[in-house]
């Protein structure tokens, strides 16, 4: 009996290796496993190898396994580039078409060449050669045919009882063919039981969007691209029920000076982009930081720069986010790292823009955006919309004409309060250039200082009232190492730590959600109780490290581990690297 | 109901003497008043350059945005609350140059949105450099042996992507200015104004004389119809794009706003946004 397991499916894009992959998942997902999933895809349609990678297990788990059980390939180019990765006493399930051929130097696995087109084409259509192949992987799992039923008409029915049936007989044939090869299910691949529960299974971007419709967004302007066009196509399918819009824009300028337009007249609105578009957004985010208008950005990092390497991952956006848009304003950079605090973490993006009145910028990165976890399912008791100082549905005090309404009141906390246009005594303009409290252009120098303050001052409260701006598993009060990183490689950093925990060496883990402006004094306090720091990220200048080192010091022991080739780390090149690093200290690995 | 004083503030305008802008923030007001709007439910957004402070000279609420970004903000004050009357401004480089992309799609979009492009063929704030809509041959400080490209024709532009109100003026024009600007409010979908607006500072080629001189009014042009789009391009390109009055109008088509799949009638601004439990459990049970 297993515990866990790593299932992938691969062949060439457009051949269904995402549903195969899709189908396989819902079906453990119902079981009660949790699941992690990544998606090795590239920039086409057509053609070119693609996979899908899920592991499966009965304890909760955040990332992709060092090595494989079971791979599922549709054409020879998969086995090539995959097999390598199987343990030990592996399986690859192989279409009989092709003539598959195990290449050399593999360690001993177990082949089965299974005729899954052949199959496909007997019940009528070679595009259920996926369906086929899902009963062979069962067969070995022991998973029985009868368990897709639910999720097979759930997907069919709409299309009639004999598509159900013909997808079943599908899944059936692929499991007696290789029931038949084995004589059984093998013992060594069988899961434990998980236990039955609730619970969600999405990608991080649908779970931003689930997380601003629940936030009462109901307008996004947005341009299409990779890794973030899903929350759109979320957005599209749901907003219309709820009386609101999508508008795919000429471009992510448009996008974006759409959205802030839009929370001037008070609608809850974001648009989502990556790296290209964000870089095209810049000016309006500063546009947003004078005037004091709400918005909310979702940056999907992929590999930069320029149009870089779109299906794949990086952490390279973080100076950019922090630092970009020129001149000074105040703007707020959160990285969930989590389905969980996607979810969450939009919900308070919106909070935030509104009570700070300020650009919110929710930055993810590809696997976040698009891996599928199995989470808890969202607590809707803890979702809170907060407006802060907008005064609207209230009768403002009656007023002269020509006495304006101070739209850039200077305040203690530096928040002014806001009126939406419709209110009678609120009439006000807001400038990107520098103005005074009525919002009339002004480039006195005691008023600048004065307002450019006022909108600094924000940040204090940012900082203040920010709920969890360090997710710590921080154990130790004088740990060997503590590791941190952001956004994705929670899980696999904290499978790397569980390995090092066991050989004796105390680690404590960290992974940053507010990035800007930055937790120095919880961070501090970690980085003050470990020997050592390692932060691990994917981006070949350090981005997250040099943050670290310009807000908490310690720079003698601050140490980076950067993979910037465009893959998920793994669990053991964490585990190795922050080993190295405990045991010898960085001189050694430069010097090696 | 308001009157045009209602819709006048207390800001000095940074126009030179003499400038077109005055009379077009003129007509402005006196149209608002004329069609029957209160200020609080008048947003004009303007862009940047000299022409982009009028949202700042009309009691009102303004939004002064960025280089060519007007009508992608007055789209999204539309979106969020389409009770409100949006009219967006700027000049014709705002519009016709680093804004181009915006003004072609939301004449596409067909937005219930004013759009006044205050056109006088010249970067004025930045000290007179050419512009898309200057003339072949024009010298400016960018261009002192004189423009070797082609000119803007925003009348045919917007004809040929689908423009539902066209109509160009003269600053000088103020009665006339102002009742295109009253029917451009009172058009359902986007209505494009494009005015000869003269620059008495750096341009000393399209002065008040010369376009008195040169333009030709449409409705001194016998037979014409503004429903008929051909005859509209046609009459264009005769006059070298120098026609003024309502020059097409289709009164067929809805604007974006009522073609939205579920859109209300009542402003999203305006709409209570806390989702009930029931519909979130509903969002989240796709997801089991």
């Amino acid at each position: 009996m297993i515990s866990q397991l790593s299932w992938k499916v691969g062949g060439q894009q457009g051949e269904g290796i995402e549903s195969t992959g899709e189908i396989f998942s819902m079906a453990m997902n119902r079981m009660g496993y949790h699941l992690y999933s990544y998606r090795h895809f590239s920039s086409r349609i057509k053609g070119g190898h693609t996979n899908n990678k899920i592991r499966v297990s009965t304890t909760p788990m955040r990332a992709i396994s060092d090595d494989l059980d079971i791979l599922v390939a549709f054409d020879q180019e998969t086995i090539d580039f995959n097999a390598h990765e199987l343990r030990e006493g592996g399986i690859i399930i192989a279409d009989a078409k092709f003539n598959p051929k195990l290449p050399d130097g593999l360690k001993p696995v177990r082949f089965f060449t299974v005729p899954l087109t052949e199959i496909a084409d007997e019940l009528g259509t070679s595009l259920m050669k996926n369906m086929v192949s899902i009963g062979a992987s069962s067969a070995i799992l022991g998973i029985s045919v009868e368990s897709y039923r639910p999720i097979v008409e759930d997907m069919f029915l709409r299309k009639g009882e004999k598509v159900v049936e013909k997808n079943m007989d599908a899944i059936r044939r692929g499991f007696d063919f290789v029931n038949e090869l084995t004589g059984g299910q093998l013992p060594e691949f069988q899961m434990e039981k998980a236990d039955p529960q609730k619970q969600l299974f999405l990608i991080g971007n649908d779970a931003i969007a689930l997380g601003a419709v629940a936030a009462g967004c109901r307008f996004m302007p947005a341009y299409p691209i990779t890794p973030a066009s899903e929350v759109m196509e979320y957005l599209i399918k749901k907003l219309p029920k709820l009386g609101g819009t999508v508008i795919q824009t000429e471009d992510e300028i448009a996008a974006v000076t759409m959205a802030i337009g839009a929370n001037f007249a008070g609608a809850r609105s974001l648009t989502a982009s990556a790296g290209p578009g964000l870089s095209l957004m810049m000016e309006a985010i500063g546009l947003a930081g004078i005037t004091e208008q709400p918005v909310v950005i979702v940056n999907t990092q992929r590999g930069g720069p320029s149009t870089g390497m779109p299906t794949k991952i990086e952490q390279s956006d973080v100076n950019a986010m922090i630092y970009g848009t020129h001149g000074d304003i105040p703007k707020v950079v959160i990285a969930p790292s989590t389905v969980e605090e996607c979810f969450y973490d939009a919900v308070e993006a919106f909070n935030i823009a509104e009570e700070y009145q300020l650009p919110v910028i929710l930055m993810t990165d590809l696997t976040l955006s698009l891996g599928k976890q199995t989470v808890t399912p969202f607590d809707y008791s803890k979702v809170e919309i907060r407006r802060g100082k907008l005064l609207a549905g209230q009768e403002l005090p009656e007023k002269e004409q020509n006495d304006l309404f101070k739209r850039y009141e200077v305040t203690e906390d530096g928040v002014s309060p806001r009126v939406i246009p419709g209110q009678k005594y609120g009439l006000h303009h807001v400038t990107g250039v520098e103005h005074d409290q009525t919002g009339r252009p002004s480039e006195n120098a005691a008023n600048r200082i004065q307002q450019m303050d006022k909108r600094m001052r924000k940040m204090e409260g940012v900082l203040k009232n920010f709920k969890g701006a360090v997710t710590a598993d921080a154990p130790h009060a004088d740990a060997d190492v503590l590791v941190v990183g952001i956004n994705s490689t929670i899980g696999t950093i904290q499978e790397a730590k569980g390995r090092l925990e066991q050989e004796g060496i105390k680690v404590n883990h960290a992974q940053i959600r507010l990035l800007h402006p930055f937790p120095t004094e919880e961070i501090k306090a970690l980085v003050d109780k470990a020997k050592k720091v390692v932060v691990v990220e994917h981006n070949i200048q350090a981005q997250v490290t040099n943050l670290l080192k310009q807000h908490v010091g310690n720079a003698e022991k601050i140490e980076s581990v950067l993979k910037y080739d465009g893959n998920p780390f793994l669990p053991k090149e964490i585990y190795a690297e922050v080993k190295e690093l405990v045991k010898h200290g960085d001189y050694e690995r430069v010097s090696k | 109901m308001a009157t045009m004083k209602e819709f006048r503030n207390n800001v000095k305008p940074n126009w030179c003497p003499g400038c077109g802008d005055f009379s077009i923030q003129a007509a402005i007001q006196r149209a608002a008043a004329n069609v029957g709007l209160e200020p609080e439910n008048l947003a004009v957004v303007s862009g940047i350059g000299c022409s982009g402070r009028i949202s700042g000279y009309i009691n009102c609420y303004g939004f002064h945005g960025i280089h060519g970004r007007s009508l992608p903000i007055a789209q999204g004050v539309k979106m969020a609350n389409r009770e409100l009357t949006v009219i967006a401004a700027g000049g014709d480089g705002d519009g016709f140059a680093i804004g181009m992309g915006h003004t072609v799609h939301a004449i596409r979009r067909n937005m219930n949105i004013t759009y006044i492009v205050m056109d006088n063929q010249i970067y004025g704030l930045t000290k007179g450099q050419t512009s898309p809509r200057s003339a072949t041959g024009f010298v400016t400080k960018s261009t002192p042996a004189g423009s070797i490209e082609s000119s803007i024709s925003p009348v045919e532009l917007a004809l040929s992507v689908g423009a539902t109100f066209v109509a160009q003026s003269f600053s000088s024009d103020l009665k006339g200015l102002t009742e295109l600007i009253e029917k451009g409010i009172q058009h359902e979908g986007f209505s494009l104004i494009n005015v000869f607006s003269p620059c008495v500072t750096y341009n000393k080629v399209n002065t008040y004389d010369w376009f008195k001189e040169n333009i030709v009014p449409v409705d001194t042009i016998e037979g014409y119809d503004p429903h008929d789009r051909i005859k509209a391009m046609s009459t264009s390109m005769q006059h070298k794009g120098l026609i003024t009055g309502l020059i097409y109008q289709n009164t067929e088509q809805k604007p974006y706003e009522a073609l939205v799949n579920g859109f209300k009638e009542e402003g999203l601004a305006n709409q209570d946004i806390r989702l009930s439990e029931e519909d979130f459990e509903k969002l989240v049970k796709e997801f089991a």
